[in-house]
């Protein structure tokens, strides 16, 4: 992690890992989306909503990844001074939150003709829309203050103490036995899932991660820039 | 630890006397009390059913009013400044302040509220369960609305993001707050809560200083 403590040295590397991971992405996408819309069985019972899964499963397990990758993150300003730290979790909680959105409201399409209803106040649907209110608070904290180190320090706080929900969000099918179906890929006695659905929901999970992390270096990037810019700024009125 | 009390007895006289404490959290309690019967209509079964709940509710948002006023004043008028610089560390002063708020507004709204609750029907075989459970929730409330008062301490507007920041915390306090007084539990159920109350009062007593503190430092680097 030291190598990218120099900004430069990131650019270095991520401008040279930007093209591949785009193809990549774009590759992975063609052919989970292949998969998953037409080499895949419909469910005996859902039906072609089964499909929705594709889009679901990955988005959320991606929203408490991410939330843990900024809570990291927050550690590692907080313990190493690490330079980037901040501006990886803070480039890092929009992405989230997205993904956070994404996974409530294709919820909501499925639960709809599932069952019956778009929201149940079930245990892992209001962890899941507390983990959404943390990714806004933690961005309000970014925005609220006008002083960049000040709401960097603050936003570590929020990240880290914030991160107790997310084991909630993870075990909440297991202590609390609501409606929402409980973890059925890992688990005792291996998946509980048919290969044939497996296969491309893996697909998908590998498709969203690379675009995760493709649009997470965007981000970092632009926001090393800003900084710059800031930076830049602050001299020339020193200057002048 | 005299310096632990000395702030702890400052926060608690300043808490009970200056305006917009204590007393006006329980104005802003009663206020909520007559609203929501009016905005339910004054079905008493109804009213009965909700009224933990409608309890719960009204508390939590009396604490989180209140949190700005545990370090914004003191940051303002550079008392902050003061408490930073002696030998006491600042975690310990900000679970000083926390405990003064706890004692000041929490504590007494909490023995007040299940009595205040008759007034929507609530059935009083649960009040002494009510009434457990909102005291052991209160601090984990008050101990909570510290780290957002202290994150939000220099913010002139900070009232919004206060909630923001706390809300999502203060889920896990209300559910098994009110999942101790409903009905269909029953006596082994609300045991079970408060077990876990407990047990969300010392997650946030061990998570409250560092936090407050680490909030604080931030202002005063």
């Amino acid at each position: 992690m030291q190598i990218f403590a120099n900004p430069n040295r990131f650019f270095q590397i991520a401008d040279r890992a930007m093209p591949v991971l785009w193809v990549a992405t774009l590759v992975a996408f063609v052919v989970a989306l292949y998969f998953a819309f037409f080499n895949s069985p419909a469910d005996y019972q859902q039906g072609e909503t089964v499909r929705i899964m594709y889009v679901h499963v990955p988005s959320a397990s991606l929203a408490l990844f991410v939330y843990v990758l900024m809570a990291v993150a927050s550690a590692m300003a907080l313990i190493f001074r690490h330079p980037l730290a901040d501006a990886a979790a803070k480039a890092a909680a929009p992405l989230g939150a997205a993904f956070c959105f994404l996974a409530l409201v294709t919820g909501s399409i499925w639960g709809k003709p599932m069952w019956g209803t778009w929201w149940v106040w079930d245990a892992r649907l209001t962890s899941m829309f507390v983990l959404m209110l943390l990714y806004l608070g933690y961005m309000a904290v970014w925005r609220a203050f006008d002083d960049p180190h000040r709401a960097a320090s603050l936003a570590r706080i929020v990240a880290l103490v914030g991160v107790i929900n997310i084991p909630i969000v993870k075990f909440s099918v297991n202590w609390w036995n609501t409606l929402h179906q409980p973890a059925s890929i890992v688990r005792a006695g291996g998946p509980a899932i048919d290969k044939s659905i497996l296969w491309p929901l893996g697909m998908m999970f590998m498709a969203f991660t690379l675009l995760f992390i493709s649009t997470h270096l965007v981000a970092l990037k632009n926001e090393v820039r800003a900084r710059k810019i800031r930076a830049e700024k602050l001299k020339s009125m020193g200057n002048s | 630890m005299i310096a632990f009390t000395a702030i702890l007895k400052r926060d608690i006289i300043l808490g009970l006397r200056q305006g917009g404490g204590a007393g006006a959290a329980l104005a802003f309690m009663l206020s909520v009390l007559v609203l929501i019967p009016l905005a339910l209509g004054p079905d008493q079964n109804l009213l009965r059913r909700l009224a933990p709940g409608i309890m719960w509710l009204a508390l939590l948002l009396a604490v989180l009013l209140t949190s700005e006023r545990i370090f914004q004043l003191d940051y303002e008028d550079g008392t902050l400044d003061a408490l930073v610089g002696i030998s006491l560390p600042l975690e310990l002063v900000t679970l000083a302040k926390a405990l003064a708020h706890w004692l000041a507004v929490g504590l007494p709204l909490a023995i007040i509220a299940p009595l205040l609750g008759i007034l929507i029907n609530i059935d009083t075989t649960a009040l002494p369960i009510l009434m457990l459970s909102m005291i052991l929730g209160s601090l984990s409330l008050s101990l909570l609305a510290s780290i957002g008062g202290a994150i939000t301490a220099g913010l002139r507007r900070g009232g919004l993001l206060v909630a923001l920041l706390i809300l999502p915390l203060y889920v896990p306090v209300l559910v098994f707050g009110v999942s101790a007084t409903s009905a269909e539990t029953g006596p082994t159920g609300s045991f079970s809560s408060l077990l876990v109350q407990v047990a969300i009062t010392m997650v946030s007593l061990v998570v409250q200083p560092w936090a407050s503190a680490a909030a604080l430092r931030a202002y005063f680097r």
